[in-house]
């Protein structure tokens, strides 16, 4: 069993079908949606976790791609350009889901990007304008 | 009768490398085990530091004369305006100044810009006048081209500083990060027991003409800083539980690393600076040595309703206890987060104390000391005759 977060993007003609019932129906997929924009006949985008064994979330995954909706893993549309982080600590502040957390005893900013909810509080907290997300 | 040392008795020692220097957090350490009698044996300096936001900071530029010459009554480099009031070719860029078109870059980027070696794009106008015939120019500049390029912070290195909190239903866009509504998060900004001015509360050592590290070379204290306020309700260590004294700082930017100056913009606020300072103390006496051996624990501050006009204190906590990750105010448990760094803070009472050690720093005594018992004015608004 893993369980891992991915960004789907809809494009305009396949908002209508109901793609996350076939994960979990075809491909015994945990789905938890933790955040959603849909926008009927024009685009869709979706932060799924899904929640399974290995292989079945390959096929899911792949099922999904068949249909021209884009699949990607969250950490690869997370950018923090880490080089020139100054470790101040202000994106901690606004992180609720914990992903962004000082270590306690060097006082450097860790970024667990598996817990990241695409809330997008850091883009504008952080003063240096380090982080990127790309979810539409 | 305890020890004491004199500032040329430390500097002897550092010179022929047999001080003993400790950062603030390892006396704080050491201290839980031997007396201040003890310690003021034992060490000889300890070192101090903080790298905060400070929006109180600028820079001091000569661009020199062109020619013809011109007489600048209006500066932008970058398109940031520069103050025009000085002389012909002379300025000063204070680090919150921008454009309001380009509201995310401003005078510290611009400072920024030109420590990093990059152009800058000058653009002045004058009216003309026989001894300045010149109306406008437009020019590149970088940080070999200027003359003077120095750094003179008004009020930085605050003593203490205040949590704060949002008690409202809306999100808070402060110089103190982004507070989320309804107590879902505190703010805090001072390195604790390795910030400069709670290792010596009443300025026992730290006074003008003070030599300290600034933005990574040798700078000096030259003044109080400004809103520099001593009678702020203090603990029972005379420590103040909020913000009070500051100092003013000065050193040549061309001798600085961007390492430790850097440019910040805050969404909704606006441009501030990241400003590196470590203070060496001496250790001179017992009493000082008190004073430099205090810990988180010991450190209060006072935590403030940001999200309420007057921000209203609804409590007081321990740097401990801010460090832990949560407080508890008014019965409920808040996540902390810190604004300024505490690595980079370790990073420069490391260096200081590097280069005491190494002979290359030597501690000075203070041609004058600060003055005590200050408060400050609030701004009365008075009736204005239209005439």
């Amino acid at each position: 069993m893993i369980k891992k977060r991915y960004i789907l993007n809809f494009p305009p003609q396949s908002g209508d079908k109901a793609f996350t019932y076939h994960l979990v129906k075809d491909y015994d997929i945990r789905i938890n949606i933790l955040k959603a924009e849909v926008y009927p006949g024009k685009r869709g985008s979706l932060l799924l976790e899904l929640q399974g064994k290995t292989e079945n979330i390959e096929k899911g995954v792949k099922y999904i791609k068949s249909h021209k909706i884009t699949c990607e893993s969250l950490d690869k549309r997370i950018r923090w350009k880490q080089e020139k982080c100054i470790d101040c600590g202000n994106c901690t502040a606004v992180c609720f889901a914990g992903a962004l957390t000082m270590n306690k005893s060097n006082w450097e900013l860790e970024f667990d990007k598996s817990k990241c909810v695409v809330c997008e509080l850091c883009i504008p907290a952080c003063p240096l304008n380090l982080f990127e997300i790309d979810f539409r | 009768m305890s020890t004491t040392k004199s500032y040329e008795e430390i500097n002897q020692k550092l010179k022929a490398g047999k001080a003993v220097v400790l950062t603030a957090e390892e006396v704080a350490e050491m201290a839980k085990e031997m007396s201040p009698e003890e310690i003021v044996e034992k060490v000889d300096v300890v070192t101090t530091a903080t790298f905060g936001a400070m929006c109180s900071s600028g820079a001091i530029i000569n661009f020199g004369h062109a020619d013809p010459p011109i007489r600048m009554e209006k500066i932008r480099l970058n398109g940031v305006p520069c103050y025009e009031g000085l002389a012909a070719v002379d300025s000063y860029i204070g680090a919150t100044a921008c454009d309001p078109d380009n509201p995310e870059y401003g005078g510290a980027h611009v400072i920024q810009d030109l420590l990093e070696g990059k152009d800058v794009v000058l653009e002045a106008w004058g009216k003309g006048t026989d001894c300045y015939p010149r109306k406008h120019i437009k020019t590149k500049i970088n940080i070999n081209t200027i003359n003077e390029f120095t750094l003179f912070n008004p009020r930085n290195a605050y003593q203490n500083y205040n949590v704060a909190v949002n008690t409202t239903s809306t999100i808070k866009h402060t110089y103190m990060g982004t507070l989320l509504p309804n107590l879902r998060n505190a703010t805090y900004s001072t390195s604790g027991e390795l910030s400069p001015l709670l290792n010596d509360p009443e300025f026992k050592t730290i006074g003008l003409g003070t030599r300290i590290f600034l933005g990574g070379t040798q700078g000096f204290v030259v003044w109080p800083g400004t809103q520099f306020h001593t009678t702020k309700p203090k603990n029972e260590l005379g420590v103040p539980v909020t913000n009070a004294a500051t100092i003013a700082v000065i050193g040549n930017l061309k001798e600085m690393s961007a390492e430790y100056i850097q440019a910040a913009s805050y969404e909704k606020y606006g441009v501030s600076m990241f400003v590196g300072i470590g203070i060496p103390i001496p250790v001179l006496n017992a009493d000082i040595a008190k004073r430099v051996s205090i810990n988180n624990s010991q450190i209060e501050t006072s935590v403030l309703d940001y999200g309420t006009v007057g921000t209203p204190k609804l409590g007081q906590v321990t740097y401990e206890e801010l460090q832990s990750g949560t407080i508890k105010v008014k019965g409920k448990k808040i996540r902390t987060a810190p604004v300024a760094s505490l690595k980079k803070a370790r990073k420069i009472a490391d260096e200081l104390k590097k280069w005491l050690q190494n002979g290359e720093f030597e501690v000075t005594k203070p041609v004058q000391m600060f003055p005590a018992n200050t408060s400050l004015n609030a701004l009365q608004e008075t009736e204005v005759d239209n005439d």
